[in-house]
C-alpha cells in the first residue's frame, strides 16, 4: 500500500474546504513531490466547482484553471500529486462517478466525508494502472506530517 | 514552443515534465511529440486519430478545440502548450 504524505496545514485546509462550501462538493488540487513510497504533498490549491448545475453530488475543475495551477506547481517547483473533493454526506469512499472521471494515473485522489456540515473521514485513493483502460483505485495509507 | 507533460503522462516522455518542439502549428507539434515519444499517442489520441475525451490541450490560455483553426493554429517558439486530462467526479448521489 503506498503512503500519502500530507503536510497538517493541507490535510487542515482541505478539510475546512469541504466544511465551507457543504452542501456542495469542493474540490482542489494537491501540490507536492514523488518518493518511493508515494506522494510528498505540501502546498493544496483551492479550485472552483464548475458543475454549479448539481454541486451537491459532481464536481469538476475548469480545464484552464488546472492550466493555472499547474504554472503555480511549477514556479513552486512542485508537481501536481493529486487531487481532492468533498462528499457532502456520503462516504469517503469513491463512487463509480468518480473513477469514470479519474484520468490522473499515478496521482492521488483525496476524499473526505463532510456530514452535516461537519468533515468526519478522509480517505486517499492512488489511481493506479499504466493505462486508461486498466486503471483502479488503490487505498493508500495517510500519513499527516507536521 | 514548449509543451507542459502532465505528471501522469511524464513516464511515456522520457520522465519529462518540459518538453520543446519546433513546430509551426498545434497539430504539427503534436505530432512531433508522439513522433519523438510514441508510447505517449495511445494516452492522447483514440483509435480515430483525434484528442481522446478527457484530454485538454491548451495553447497558452486556449483550449486549442474552440480556437477558429484548431490544431492547424500557427504557434511561435514563445507560445506554450499545456495538456490536461479532465478532473471530475462527485458521489452521483442525490
Amino acid at each position: 500500500m503506498s503512503i500519502l504524505q500530507l503536510a497538517q496545514s493541507v490535510y487542515l485546509s482541505i478539510r475546512a474546504h469541504g466544511e465551507e462550501t457543504y452542501p456542495h462538493e469542493c474540490c482542489g488540487a494537491l501540490l507536492g513531490t514523488a518518493t518511493p513510497e508515494g506522494w510528498q504533498v505540501s502546498a493544496s490549491f483551492r479550485a472552483g466547482n464548475i458543475r454549479t448545475d448539481s454541486a451537491h453530488n459532481r464536481y469538476q475543475i475548469a480545464p484552464l484553471e488546472l492550466v493555472k495551477i499547474e504554472r503555480e506547481a511549477r514556479r513552486q517547483g512542485l508537481d501536481i500529486a493529486g487531487f481532492y473533493h468533498s462528499h457532502p454526506d456520503h462516504p469517503a469512499q469513491w463512487s463509480q462517478t468518480d473513477f469514470a472521471e479519474a484520468h490522473w494515473l499515478g496521482c492521488s485522489y483525496v476524499i473526505t466525508s463532510v456530514a452535516q456540515g461537519c468533515a468526519t473521514v478522509t480517505n486517499s485513493f492512488l489511481l493506479a494502472g499504466a493505462r486508461e483502460e486498466d486503471k483502479h483505485f488503490e487505498l493508500e495509507t495517510i500519513h499527516i506530517a507536521e | 514552443m514548449t509543451i507542459f507533460i502532465p505528471t501522469p503522462l511524464r513516464p511515456y516522455a522520457g520522465g519529462n515534465g518540459t518538453l520543446e518542439v519546433s513546430a509551426k502549428t498545434v497539430g504539427a507539434a503534436l505530432a512531433e511529440l508522439t513522433t519523438a515519444h510514441p508510447d505517449l499517442r495511445k494516452h492522447l489520441f483514440n483509435s480515430e486519430g483525434t484528442l481522446r475525451s478527457f484530454v485538454n490541450v491548451y495553447l497558452n490560455d486556449d483550449d486549442i478545440r474552440y480556437l477558429p483553426a484548431k490544431e492547424a493554429t500557427e504557434v511561435s517558439a514563445a507560445d506554450t502548450l499545456s495538456i490536461v486530462p479532465s478532473i471530475a467526479g462527485g458521489t452521483g448521489c442525490n
